[in-house]
């Protein structure tokens, strides 16, 4: 029988010879293309975001969802891509984007009341197309809320984003797309940083109330739930990056400038 | 040279028609005049065959059944006159305004992009049934023969050099437009076609008729030369429909807007041109509700209330269905407050986008399709809520405006010097993510207990809070001249809750936030949150 098997086989490879190479050799169906999230740590121990496909950054407050947020937002944007900022709770702050470097006139924002409006907003430009990466940010939505929107709208997005160059990320507190994401990232915080101004000393205290200290950064800790890119790859499940604060050299000059007039 | 005279038969009908093609199927009657003296000025082939005649006053002409009446609309005929014009400019730009319902054109090198002559006659047809008209086309070597074979023959002529006065000869002397005094002279000497005037005598003719005799002789021969009066192009485009029953709803509505579109888009694309903007101009039906004195309000003339909206569009456009989604959209937001009775649409033209895409450049959203969907997003969000933001030359905190999102299409520039973002690249390489911020609008007001002047606890939105690190205050504060001045004093702090709980609208445990003191509204606030 076995023999019989490898006639059969011999002559179906020969007579598709032409067409198809090796035509019993299992492919991974989908090659999945990844570009730079801006930063480099996080490039390469996840790969970078996927194209074509959801990307789920996930965690509380003061994680660096949104620090993440922006560096990729900087990142197309300085690759000459347009963007798309759906913001469900008008939390975006301009002057914060400017600073980590994104080009604002290649993006548009969407300041929107509630999660309804976000998703309805979103609905028309993924339809719409030809946007290099579209992000929703649900970091302001009650988790309840958000677990309130049905699989099939996740499954929708990321049908209408498959097989395109764009880049879908979700901001959310708690994990809910899943299985319909290629890349979930949790984040949380772990410790932050305290100084005090040159002026006074550049040791780091750990019991600011001093006057004239500024926050330097903080700590924060990212596992990768789910990754496509990296199936089977779980050595990297967990590291540690940090969030800086872009402090100039005379701390009142901050954000361009905090004179008293 | 060759020369084509396009000739529009029944213009008058036809600038109705055109706006309604729906009255070709029935016999169709133009009334003029001031009321109650309507009388019929023109009527087409069915009114003809149902007894309707010219000079009829309107009241026995509403007699016959299955005839639609129509007023005189005189800024119809001239919307429709430049439509003609657009015709003759779309494939000659040398045309001579002849008259309302008459255009020359000069053939000269058009050979070579349209073909012979026929071919030419074939594609003016074509152009004039695409914008509305039903017309006829002569060829010929000399204006004036082919402004009368226009008028005389139907469908496309071309009259060979050497033989206008063959073709002209089975003519009625009438198309020559004599004088009534001269018609009836030459009817009385039974000269009834071009042929038997080209054979009268010319001295004995110039004696009994004079000059316009010599003419008619010349006319009648094809022999008559003269030099083309070219026409300034010009760049208005318009097109208008007065209403006989006022429109209340926008899907009647929206039909006749799409009719509209369809003819100026017609009429720009004759032209190789799109609308930069789009302005459309409705006239609505005066309202009485606000009437003082009932007697005055129907004794004095109101001017009719007038509804304008103007829209910009990113790149010009032709695509008369996207344009008519974009008006629909709009409208759908301001609506106009009374039923609409006149409705104008005019296009500001400019010359089609020519993109030629950068091998090397990503691909961006098209911007007709995006203009749609943003206008479908301002649906949904509201007017100035969508857009790129900018920030303003200001110190103010967080201060910003919405621009318009146009989508760039310049090559990013090389720098090859040592730049901001090369600067900020090097950064990151340590593997560190610029912090970020987000902001809480509006500001959340909140409650501080100080402790040596230093924030020690905080309650805002129902959470209590200790702040276990402080950084502050720093104070900001400008635009004392104005009637906003701002003077704050800023704080970063880290704050424990002690309510652990379920986030609310995202305060979570700890966290770093900003808050500030407002000097003028003497109260605390919280700004946003670090993330």
């Amino acid at each position: 029988m076995s023999s019989k098997t490898s006639a059969l086989r011999l002559q179906v490879e020969s007579s598709l010879a032409a067409r198809v190479a090796s035509p019993f050799q299992f492919r991974d169906r989908r090659i999945v293309e990844t570009v730079p999230t801006g930063v480099p740590l996080i490039d390469l121990r996840v790969g970078g975001f996927p194209r074509g496909s959801l990307t789920e950054i996930y965690g509380p407050t003061c994680s660096g969802r949104t620090s993440l947020l922006l560096s990729a937002l900087a990142s197309r944007t300085a690759a000459s891509e347009v963007c798309a900022l759906v913001d469900a709770h008008d939390a975006f702050d301009p002057h914060s984007a400017k600073a980590a470097g994104v080009k604002l006139e290649q993006l548009l924002w969407v300041r929107c009341r509630n999660v309804d409006q976000a998703l309805r907003v979103t609905d028309l430009l993924v339809q719409d197309g030809g946007f290099g990466l579209i992000a929703l940010d649900l970091g302001n939505a009650l988790p309840h809320m958000v677990r309130c929107v049905p699989m099939q709208v996740w499954f929708r997005f990321r049908r209408a984003v498959e097989h395109t160059p764009t880049i879908f990320l979700v901001l959310e507190q708690e994990t809910t797309i899943q299985t319909c994401a290629s890349l979930i990232l949790k984040l949380h915080t772990q410790k932050t940083r305290w100084s005090v101004t040159a002026a006074e000393s550049t040791r780091e205290i750990s019991r600011p109330h001093s006057p004239g200290c500024l926050l330097r950064g903080w700590k924060i800790r990212a596992e990768m739930i789910r990754s496509q890119a990296k199936r089977g790859d779980r050595s990297d499940a967990g590291f540690e990056a940090e969030i800086t604060r872009n402090i100039k050299h005379n701390p009142a000059d901050e954000q361009g400038g905090r004179r008293q007039r | 040279m060759p020369f084509a005279s396009i000739f529009v038969p029944n213009f008058l009908l036809q600038a109705v028609v055109r706006a309604e093609p729906a009255l070709r199927e029935r016999g169709l009657a133009l009334i003029d005049g001031s009321p109650p003296l309507w009388k019929v000025v023109a009527i087409d082939e069915m009114a003809a065959q149902m007894g309707i005649e010219i000079g009829m006053t309107k009241t026995d002409a509403q007699q016959f059944p299955g005839v639609e009446i129509r007023s005189r609309f005189p800024a119809q005929e001239k919307i429709a006159h430049a439509a003609l014009l657009d015709v003759g400019w779309s494939i000659s730009p040398r045309i001579e305004d002849t008259a309302q319902d008459t255009i020359v054109l000069d053939l000269s090198g058009l050979t070579s992009l349209f073909g012979t002559e026929k071919d030419i006659g074939a594609h003016l047809i074509k152009r004039l049934t695409a914008c509305g008209f039903c017309g006829n086309v002569a060829i010929a070597r000399n204006i004036a023969t082919a402004l009368i074979a226009a008028r005389g023959f139907a469908g496309i002529t071309v009259i060979s050099p050497g033989q206008e006065s063959h073709c002209l000869s089975g003519l009625a002397v009438s198309v020559l437009s004599p004088s009534d005094e001269t018609a009836e002279i030459l009817n009385r000497w039974g000269v009834t076609t071009c042929a038997d005037l080209a054979r009268l005598p010319i001295l004995d003719l110039s004696e009994r008729l004079g000059q316009e005799g010599v003419r008619l002789h010349a006319q009648a021969r094809g022999a008559i030369t003269r030099e083309l009066v070219i026409a300034e192009p010009t760049y208005s485009f318009e097109e208008t429909m007065e209403l006989d029953d006022a429109v209340e709803e926008l899907e009647p509505l929206s039909f006749l807007l799409g009719r509209l579109l369809d003819q100026l888009c017609e009429r720009l694309t004759a032209r190789s041109l799109g609308a930069a903007a789009i302005c459309v101009r409705f006239q609505l039906q005066p309202s009485f509700e606000n009437a003082v004195n009932i007697q005055e309000a129907f004794q004095t003339e109101k001017q009719p209330a007038q509804y304008e909206k103007q829209m910009q569009l990113p790149v010009p456009m032709r695509d008369s269905k996207m344009l008519l989604k974009l008006l629909r959209l709009r409208l759908q937001r301001n609506p106009p407050n009374a039923p609409i009775q006149k409705i104008t649409l005019t296009a500001d033209a400019a010359r089609p986008r020519i993109t030629q895409r950068n091998l090397f450049l990503p691909s961006f959203p098209d911007p007709e399709k995006l203009e749609l969907t943003i206008a479908r997003i301002v649906n949904v969000v509201g007017e100035g809520n969508v857009g790129s933001p900018s920030l303003t030359d200001t110190h103010r905190p967080g201060d910003f405006q919405m621009l318009r999102f146009l989508i760039s299409r310049e090559a990013p520039k090389i720098d090859r010097g040592c730049s901001r973002a090369r600067h900020r690249t090097d950064e990151r390489a340590d593997g560190t993510i610029p912090a970020s911020f987000r902001v809480f609008r509006p500001a959340i007001p909140a409650k501080l207990d100080l402790h040596t002047g230093f924030p020690a606890r905080v309650t805002f939105h129902g959470l209590r809070g200790k702040v276990s690190a402080a950084s502050g205050p720093w104070r900001t504060s400008g635009d004392w001249w104005r009637e906003d001045p701002w003077q704050q004093d800023e704080w970063d702090l880290e704050i424990h809750f002690q309510d652990a709980g379920e986030p609310f609208n995202g305060f979570s445990n700890p966290g770093i936030y900003r808050f500030y003191y407002d000097s003028l509204r003497r109260g605390w606030f919280v700004r946003g949150v670090y993330d």
